[in-house]
């Protein structure tokens, strides 16, 4: 205890292990105290608070008690030994004390008179005393109400079991079931008298997919982030988060330039794109962009580096095949190491489901390319926000991995016109290679233009390419037609290149 | 005659505790017939008991004989309640 209040700190962060969590929080829950983890069934809130007991004794060496109200403990355990942690070890050597709290089959008990829950706080803290607990997790107390019956001797009790753990020096994770993904913080209104802290997991249907986001409401005298964060949970590792705001812009920015496979479009870009950089290729059906990520592949393969893609929208031997056709060998890459290739349908798992694997994925391969076909197809089974959310990811990782991305996105229209894919992730990208149809008197032309580029002049024309068996050749600038990224390729009398680029400004804001 | 094995869980000294105690004593006196073995379990002294048999109000009482058990929570004021799961019908009359 501080002698006089200018001694008096913010709480201390006890970091719970759990992947994005303690970044979210800038350090995790605060010590000594207790959070309340709100959820609706199923939102991950049993799993979050085992999981923190579990990371208590395997990464920091802290020991914790796990009691329950509601699930019989045997079946808790049960339901996680599939995972990597190990919690029925933990509890058998002694390292997390168990007190069941659980509703006793067969015996409502009868009540006379008054009485109050000592016994059950004594057990909490004889369990905490015997393995020396830092962490207490109490599951799910709104449980505890129906068992008692009286819903003020449980409140009374309950803040009585919160400030005894604190006197303790333990630091305690609180659950309780929410109604609704809405509305109030927690049944019974627990989070009155219990919670210095209270965070909320939901799992909400987002287009026909659940999603699942963790929300700080509040962490006294703590600052956190704010808003709702994606979650998932995986067989190995059980909750992590993906804090994408958490990251932070401190990429450190790489001056090397690359080959993006196509000699004509280096120059374009003044010596080609950035080791680094992030680039969106976007065009109609047809205009080339599975060819263009071929040809980055191959620059990538040529050079000696690893090279990765995803691919959503064909299958791996119909991209071979393709490329094949172009002079890339993706098959011979593979077997030499150079080239991985993993294609999935975008609806196999949630898009956060796909980032997390995509993230692994570059973990294990460490590729220097990484490209993925389409990135529209994964954004059609979506939310937009959530879809930046995973673009933002992986984007971020990517540059943290010093890897250079090229996106694939589909414009809907064959002609001109923007997409929603654009629109929201272009001021994630570096670099923007718009792909076009052209028509110009009765024939159809193809017209490719480096929109934006970070860092780096450009050329600004729109140019005409053909696509042959050496794959695409990027010729003259298109003279004497206006309104080309519009869509509307309309013909002019006046040979003034001088217009087109103006056009073409106008159109990129 | 049934023979009662009494299991009352109280918490150190305190007065929810004695009251349940003489609240015991008087129901045992007046209107159980038959002989009693009641324990005491102090849950401050013994909390391994408490954990073991699941309590977590005190005073609770159980009753383990005869079968089937049953649970009696709170300070045994209620006393009809009491006889009520300790499924004995009183001829007595409760005098305070």
């Amino acid at each position: 205890m501080s002698s006089t209040y200018s001694e008096l700190k913010t709480p201390d962060r006890l970091p719970t292990g759990i992947t994005g969590f303690d970044e979210l929080t800038h350090g995790g829950i605060p010590r000594n105290r207790s959070t309340l983890v709100g959820g609706s069934a199923g939102s991950g809130k049993t799993l979050f608070a085992l999981q923190f007991l579990a990371h208590g004794v395997e990464q920091f060496d802290e020991n914790g008690v796990l009691v329950t109200f509601e699930e019989n403990p045997e079946d808790m355990v049960r339901n996680t030994t599939s995972l990597g942690w190990k919690l029925a070890k933990h509890i058998d050597e002694g390292r997390i004390a168990v007190v069941d709290a659980s509703p006793v089959a067969g015996e409502s008990p009868v009540r006379s008179g008054n009485y109050d829950l000592s016994a059950l706080i004594s057990r909490v803290e004889h369990a905490a005393n015997k393995v020396g607990a830092k962490r207490v997790i109490l599951d799910s107390v709104g449980a505890l109400f129906p068992q008692v019956v009286d819903a003020q001797i449980v409140r009374t009790e309950l803040f009585r079991l919160v400030c005894a753990l604190r006197m303790m020096g333990v630091t305690s994770l609180i659950t309780a079931e929410r109604s609704s993904e809405d509305g109030p913080i927690a049944r019974y209104d627990v989070e009155e008298f219990v919670a210095d802290n209270v965070m909320l997991l939901r799992n909400r249907q987002d287009n026909e997919r659940r999603r699942r986001t963790m929300e700080i409401v509040k962490l006294r005298g703590a600052a956190h982030m704010t808003g709702e964060f994606p979650f998932t949970i995986d067989g190995q590792e059980g909750l992590t988060l993906s804090p994408l705001a958490a990251i932070r812009l401190n990429h450190t920015s790489l001056t090397t330039r690359i080959s993006s496979g196509i000699t004509k479009l280096d120059e374009m870009c003044k010596g080609g794109p950035f080791r680094d950089s992030i680039i969106l290729v976007s065009g109609a059906t047809g205009t080339g962009k599975t060819l263009m990520v071929a040809q980055f592949m191959k620059a990538g393969i040529d050079a000696g580096e690893r090279s990765l893609l995803f691919a959503f929208e064909e299958s791996e031997s119909q991209l071979t095949r393709n490329a094949n056709a172009w002079g890339v060998d993706y098959a011979k890459a593979q077997q030499e190491g150079s080239l991985k290739i993993v294609a999935e349908y975008p609806e196999s798992r949630s898009l956060i489901d796909h980032l997390v694997r995509i993230k692994q994925i570059i973990e294990e391969y460490k590729p220097t390319r990484v490209a993925i076909d389409s990135l529209s197809a994964l954004e059609r089974m979506s939310s937009s926000k959530s879809f930046r959310e995973f673009v933002l990811g992986i984007t971020s990782h990517m540059k943290s991995v010093s890897a250079a991305g090229l996106f694939t996105n589909t414009s809907e229209k064959l002609m001109g016109g923007d997409s929603i894919t654009e629109t929201h992730i272009s001021t994630i990208t570096d670099q923007i290679i718009v792909l076009r149809y052209v028509e110009i008197r009765g024939e159809m032309r193809r017209g490719i233009t480096v929109l934006k580029m970070r860092g780096s002049y450009h050329d600004n024309a729109i140019r005409e390419y053909t696509i042959d068996s050496g794959g695409i050749n990027i010729t003259e600038p298109f003279t004497n037609v206006a309104g080309i990224l519009s869509g509307n390729g309309v013909h002019t009398l006046i040979d003034d290149r001088k217009l087109l680029a103006n056009m073409f400004e106008a159109n990129s804001d | 005659m049934t023979d009662y094995v009494f299991h009352l869980y109280i918490y150190g000294s305190n007065a929810l505790g004695k009251r349940a105690t003489s609240n015991l004593n008087l129901i045992i006196e007046n209107d159980l017939a038959s002989s009693v073995t009641l324990e005491i379990i102090d849950v401050k002294l013994d909390p391994e008991a408490a954990e073991q048999h699941r309590v977590l109000a005190t005073p609770t009482l159980i009753k383990t004989r005869p079968l089937p058990t049953r649970r009696i929570v709170g300070d045994l004021s209620d006393r009809s309640a009491v006889l009520e799961a300790l499924g004995v019908i009183s001829e007595n009359h409760w005098h305070e």
